[in-house]
């Protein structure tokens, strides 16, 4: 009871709390759309890809203001995305290999950066580092306002273009033949995507972004056969998670609400891939064992 | 299966659709070219299709089919040549084309219902933002009808045999209401109860003075099925009434020399064809793989 308290009246605590939850509705909703297009580690690469973004900006405006750099972040994902569409587009390389080489070079070129910033004589601590693994413990109103805003533009399009998004994800081609334009499309879905992970750069930082972005949807699939409901549970997971690991990190000065944030989303995934109904692997093997006791007797 | 023959009535669309119809025939390819990288795999293709024909794509593997038919549809980049629906290009008739792709390219795990997956045909009609009501609902249930699946509208896709998925294709592309229906190999794969709907349908569309194009695998089916054909192999063989053009020398000239399991699948036909001279067959007891086991 008293956690509850603290979560209404305590300033940082709520702060932490609200944005770990906003990111997980983000990301699980746009998560989903990733998944089921076999795109999830599109996220991974585009949070890693935001790296140097988030550098060149601080480097260009000379400051830390949130806004300027997750812009930086933002920019730097989007060139990725279209570098990685015109690589897999013009060459024979696959897109796997494609986004391990936009991932690893783009994030590279972050770290020499980062490296760059933090070594500068005149520079007092930058605190991009923080980027990394995300500092959810340093968000304030402020951040939460602005992830609030960003968040709810990308959900609101989802919402506007749902018919389309599903569409697109199951039957590209079928949709490209009706007349919806599926390059701007894709596009869009995944600029939608550069959101949720600009969100969750402070949060859970670039390396654990990916995460976000496939566990909801990897639990929520199991539970239904409906994409409606997919997202819907995604966004629950997501949000339980954020909530859980933002709740878990202050019971204990020493533990990242960040990665807290991912070890919880990895419970409910994993109790969701071994207990769902129909789809749980636990009631898989039953179903296997006992035909096999059917078929012995 | 009920089979209505008038599902566009009461469709404000159909009158307009008739205008649009009447002048020119529903698919005509000019000199078309298609390449993938350097390598082509359509070249000057010229095709018309008549009205009301039930039209069979035919040949080898690697021909370029599947392509043809997403070069009509505008889905695959076109080097030379144009295609024209009904006198004008696709991007300006696409109301009029229906379009069933290859089962095995979409994920048929997909978390969506038989209906869902039907009423995506409507999709076209309601455009941009809008979202399906309860019209659109109706008529895919409808549709789902019309090949039996009635019963199976809230199953899970992936929980459907290959020949139900393949029939809520067909639903799908029914919900368009087009007056030309391109299939990619619907026959492919399917059992005997949904073989059967497939054939009824095409004749009901046929008899609804639809056209129907559909890409086709099995040579010994083929004349049962079929009315018209093309045969294909990059460039265009030769094509016309099924009678007259699926003889052994277009076959031969088609698949080649070294297709000599397809020629083998030909005299087969032909001494069937020399049989049914008297009688038209009503069923094939036996139906080979096409060339199915004989790609290059």
């Amino acid at each position: 009871m008293e956690l509850l308290r603290d979560l209404i009246f305590d300033y940082t605590l709520r702060n932490v709390a609200l944005g770990s939850a906003l990111l997980g509705v983000v990301s699980g909703v746009l998560g989903c759309f990733a998944v089921l297009r076999r795109q999830g580690l599109l996220g991974d690469a585009l949070a890693h890809a935001a790296l140097p973004g988030i550098c060149i900006a601080y480097l260009l405006a000379h400051a830390k203001t949130q806004i300027v750099l997750l812009l930086g972040a933002a920019v730097a994902g989007w060139i990725a995305t279209i570098l990685l569409l015109q690589i897999v587009r013009h060459t024979r390389i696959s897109e796997d290999g494609a986004l391990g080489i936009v991932l690893s070079t783009f994030f590279a070129f972050g770290i020499v950066l980062l490296t760059f910033i933090t070594k500068r004589s005149d520079a007092h601590q930058s605190g991009l580092d923080k980027f990394l693994f995300g500092q959810a413990a340093a968000l304030v109103a402020e951040d939460v306002t602005t992830m609030a805003i960003l968040g709810g533009v990308a959900l609101a399009i989802v919402v506007l273009l749902y018919k389309e998004f599903k569409l697109l994800a199951f039957d590209a081609a079928f949709a490209a033949s009706l007349g919806f334009n599926t390059n701007t499309l894709s596009v869009l879905l995944t600029s939608l995507i550069v959101i949720a992970v600009v969100i969750g750069l402070q949060t859970v930082g670039v390396v654990l972004m990916a995460a976000m972005l496939v566990g909801p949807a990897v639990a929520a699939r199991q539970w239904t056969n409906r994409l409606s409901a997919m997202i819907v549970l995604a966004a629950l997971f997501g949000a339980l998670s954020g909530l859980a690991g933002a709740l878990i990190s202050v019971s204990d000065e020493g533990i990242p609400t960040g990665p807290m944030i991912i070890l919880s989303l990895t419970a409910i995934a994993l109790f969701s891939l071994l207990f769902a109904p129909e789809r749980g692997l636990v009631w898989d093997a039953m179903r296997r064992r006992m035909q096999k006791a059917a078929l012995a007797d | 299966m009920t089979l209505s023959t008038s599902f566009i009535e009461d469709r404000s669309s159909a009158a307009t659709l008739q205008a649009k119809v009447a002048v020119a025939n529903p698919v005509e390819i000019n000199d078309l070219t298609v390449a993938y990288r350097d390598k082509p795999v359509l070249q000057d293709v010229d095709l018309t299709i008549p009205e009301g024909k039930l039209a069979a794509i035919i040949g080898p593997n690697g021909a370029g089919k599947s392509t043809l038919l997403k070069a009509i549809l505008g889905l695959v980049p076109v080097v030379a040549g144009s295609v024209q629906i009904y006198g004008r290009p696709y991007a300006e008739q696409r109301r009029l084309v229906g379009y069933v792709p290859q089962r095995s390219s979409v994920d048929w795990d997909f978390p969506t219902t038989a209906l869902d997956v039907v009423m995506m045909g409507t999709y076209g009609r309601l455009g941009w933002i809008r979202r399906p009501g309860k019209a659109e609902r109706d008529f895919a249930m409808h549709c789902l009808d019309q090949v039996g699946m009635a019963r199976y509208a809230d199953r899970q896709i992936s929980q459907l045999s290959g020949g139900q998925q393949q029939r809520v294709f067909l639903a799908r592309a029914l919900a368009q209401d087009a007056q030309i229906y391109l299939m990619d190999e619907p026959f492919v794969g399917v059992d005997a109860v949904t073989e059967r709907a497939i054939v009824a349908l095409l004749q009901t569309l046929q008899h609804q003075g639809r056209t129907v194009v559909c890409v086709h695998h099995d040579l010994d089916s083929a004349p049962d099925y079929f009315d018209w054909v093309a045969l294909l192999n990059v460039r265009l063989i030769a094509s016309g009434p099924f009678e007259s053009t699926f003889t052994a020398e277009n076959l031969r000239k088609t698949y080649g020399g070294t297709m000599k399991a397809a020629i083998e699948h030909f005299q087969h036909f032909e001494s069937d064809r020399l049989q049914m001279m008297g009688e038209r067959r009503g069923d094939k007891g036996t139906r080979g793989q096409g060339d199915k086991g004989t790609e290059r």
